[in-house]
């Protein structure tokens, strides 16, 4: 294994080959971004497969296995299949996924047709042509990889080139249009790019997994990212990867082919994207779920004793502290949740217990309890007057911190509230201050 | 001259037409409602102005001259729903793709791009967001990236497709202010809407529209309970409640 490693770093047929799809993983990744945001990437896919025939009938027509004529004749029969698609939808009723179904199975049957057509020739000179299939890296020599290349490079420079052009036509192609863009060509260019990178990567990857190739990288890159120069790298560095990876244990391991290890490593990628991305993974969505819901479930319990306090308080009356089954039935919440919630409240000594299933706020509790009732009522009397307050954009705020609001508007708002009769009754300021309010309190048994 | 001449322009979809033989000019510096039932052809108006869909008959002149020769005079916000939200770019970015048809091809966008750019955002209050990812601005702040992005085309004339519709209380005054500014600053602003109750309050101009061309002209000589049962037809109910807020007004 090692020899072999050695060899392939030395072999000089080898570093051509890895170059080749080294750039051609970039390649792929650079413009399956543009195809997977313009909604595109079942485009690439049936242009990947249409291309079996062509490739087979420049194969019949030369006489020979060429580099140069498969290329000419996947371009044409995958540049055929797009015009065959585009029609279907503008002739008939059949919406443009069913055609693209449509004439990519039309295109690749006929296309194995003719694959074991030729495997049948006795001429020996048909040996390798299977591997369009699954992809043989292993398989390209040297003029063939210079001319992956040089096609690689090109598609490349043409991307970087026309990005921000091809920006504006994948987000917005009618502004684009309106500003004297022509979309029509580049909407050509764009279609011309993705049938380049197919039809060069097709003897690699294979006509079935080509559009893998395509779409993998950009869909793994999206989920790092918000911003489409940085996707359009991290794409293209995750094929050049793939390339790599692929090619070299597709030469260590006799007879595998390149195109699925190359998928492979692709979709590897992929998966830990779409679990350990920041942001938009899986995993972080969890957890961010999931301490949001604690949040908002822990203001709950506080607040729902916070109720209970004040009404104790406006009828003169006391208990000692309130029981689960009644906060339960005031603001519907698992039990396990509650008990959960309760318990990480008394280790912040907010509240405490007072008995079997009956709990009150400390009076640490009651000034944090305080404050989340007024900001809550606070935004009740908000939202009823949001007219007069519009553009203070709170509702724009993610965090929509009422708190935040010029003073005066404030006072506003809680002269409001004490006209609806809403201000939370049980003021921490009468606790510090010790003033008769509290005393009630304490002596209903709160303290 | 004109910002704006319409002549005789017709679109049709499958044969089926959509506008017919609409003709009118709007004068410059008023702010143009463009009103008129569902399905009557408001924003395929705008779209066949800006040749966005194919005009089966007519010519459209800004300021005299082929569309063509002066798109840079014209600014567009098209409908916030035509576009993926959920594209990788920001705030900033979309504003600058205003600038696009100033900086030309292969070219980027320069620091005064940039400054331009943020001072458009600025304008709808949006500066704080410049950085923010597209997707995550609520709708009415969509609406007013869309915005800024038509200020930074610098342009002379607007075009704007139902940029009130499913906008907070905050952006429609940032709009009916920004609408006001480009007035005072004398630019024509031509807005699809359709909500009739408030075309009095915002516009200068109408102009009535279903399928044909009922009527353009002053809001207040225009916008008249005749003109409306010519543009509404037999939605007679409708009209009924619609008469009941003009007498109010």
């Amino acid at each position: 294994m090692s020899e072999t490693l050695v060899s392939i770093w030395t072999d000089a047929n080898t570093q051509w080959v890895l170059i080749g799809t080294l750039l051609l993983g970039l390649a792929s990744g650079l413009i399956g971004s543009f195809a997977l945001l313009k909604k595109q990437s079942l485009i690439g896919d049936a242009m990947a497969h249409a291309a079996l025939p062509g490739i087979c009938i420049a194969f019949l027509i030369h006489g020979a296995k060429s580099m140069s004529w498969f290329i000419i004749g996947a371009a044409l029969s995958g540049l055929l299949a797009t015009f065959f698609i585009e029609k279907i939808i503008k002739l008939s009723r059949i919406k443009e996924d069913t055609s693209i179904g449509l004439v990519l199975s039309v295109f690749f049957g006929f296309g194995i047709v003719l694959l074991t057509y030729i495997n049948h020739q006795n001429n020996g000179n048909q040996s390798g042509i299977d591997d369009f299939i699954f992809g043989q890296a292993a398989s390209l020599v040297g003029t063939d990889v210079k001319l992956i290349s040089a096609v690689a490079v090109l598609l490349i420079i043409i991307t970087v080139i026309l990005f921000k052009e091809l920006k504006l036509l994948t987000f917005d192609p009618q502004f684009a249009q309106g500003i004297g863009l022509p979309t029509s060509f580049l909407n050509g260019l764009l279609m011309t790019l993705i049938v380049g990178v197919v039809v060069i990567g097709l003897q690699a990857v294979g006509v079935i997994l080509m559009s893998a190739m395509l779409i993998t990288p950009a869909i793994a890159a999206r989920y790092w990212t918000e911003r489409l120069d940085h996707m359009v790298i991290i794409a293209g560095a995750i094929g050049a990867f793939s390339g790599v990876f692929g090619t070299l244990l597709s030469t260590t391991t006799k007879g595998m082919p390149t195109g699925p290890l190359i998928i492979v490593a692709a979709t590897i990628i992929f998966l830990i994207s779409m679990v350990f991305a920041p942001k938009r993974g899986l995993l972080l969505k969890a957890i961010r779920q999931s301490r949001l819901r604690k949040q908002v479930a822990r203001e709950q319990v506080l607040q729902t004793l916070y109720d209970f306090t004040e009404q104790e308080y406006k009828q003169y009356k006391a208990r000692n502290g309130f029981h689960e089954q009644q906060m339960i039935k005031k603001r519907p919440i698992s039990n396990h949740m509650l008990q959960k919630i309760l318990h990480s409240l008394e280790k912040e000594e907010l509240v405490r217990r007072t008995g079997d299933a009956l709990w009150c706020l400390t009076e640490k509790g009651l000034i944090e309890a305080y404050h989340i009732t007024l900001r809550n009522r606070l935004m009740e009397v908000y939202l009823m007057n949001e007219m007069n307050y519009a553009h203070f954009n709170i509702r724009q705020d993610q965090s929509m911190d009422l708190l935040q609001l010029p003073e005066k508007v404030l006072t506003e708002l809680q002269q409001l509230l004490k006209q609806y009769g809403r201000e939370p009754l049980v003021l921490p300021e009468n606790i510090n201050s010790g003033k008769r309010s509290y005393h009630r309190y304490a002596s209903l048994g709160g303290k | 001259m004109n910002p704006v001449t319409v002549e005789n322009v017709t679109v049709a979809y499958h044969r089926k037409p959509v506008l017919q033989e609409v003709s009118f000019s709007v004068p410059e510096g008023k702010l143009i409602g463009i009103i008129g039932p569902n399905g009557a052809g408001k924003s395929t108006l705008i779209k066949a102005i800006l040749g966005l869909v194919p005009r089966a008959s007519g010519d459209v002149y800004i300021y005299g001259k082929p569309y063509k020769q002066q798109r840079k005079l014209v600014g567009y916000v098209p409908q916030r729903g035509s576009v993926d939200w959920d594209f990788p770019t920001n705030a900033l970015d979309v504003v600058l793709m205003g600038r696009y048809g100033h900086i030309g091809w292969f070219k980027r966008p320069s620091k005064k791009d940039v400054e331009f750019a943020l001072s458009c955002l600025e304008k709808v209050g949006m500066k704080e967001y410049a950085n923010r990812q597209i997707s995550q601005l609520s709708g009415g702040q969509q609406q007013r990236v869309f915005l800024a992005r038509a200020l930074a085309q610098d342009a002379t004339v607007y075009f704007m497709d139902e940029p009130f519709v499913g906008v907070d209380a905050a952006t429609e005054k940032a709009i009916i202010s920004l609408l006001n500014e480009l007035k005072a600053q004398g630019k024509t602003v031509l807005v699809v809407h359709h909500d009739l109750q408030t075309v009095k309050e915002y516009f200068d101009w109408v102009l009535l529209l279903n399928m044909r061309k009922i009527a353009i002209g002053p809001t207040e000589e225009t916008f008249t309970m005749e003109n409306l049962q010519k543009t509404y037809g037999g939605r007679l109910t409708f009209l009924n409640q619609q008469h009941a807020i003009i007498n109010q007004q």
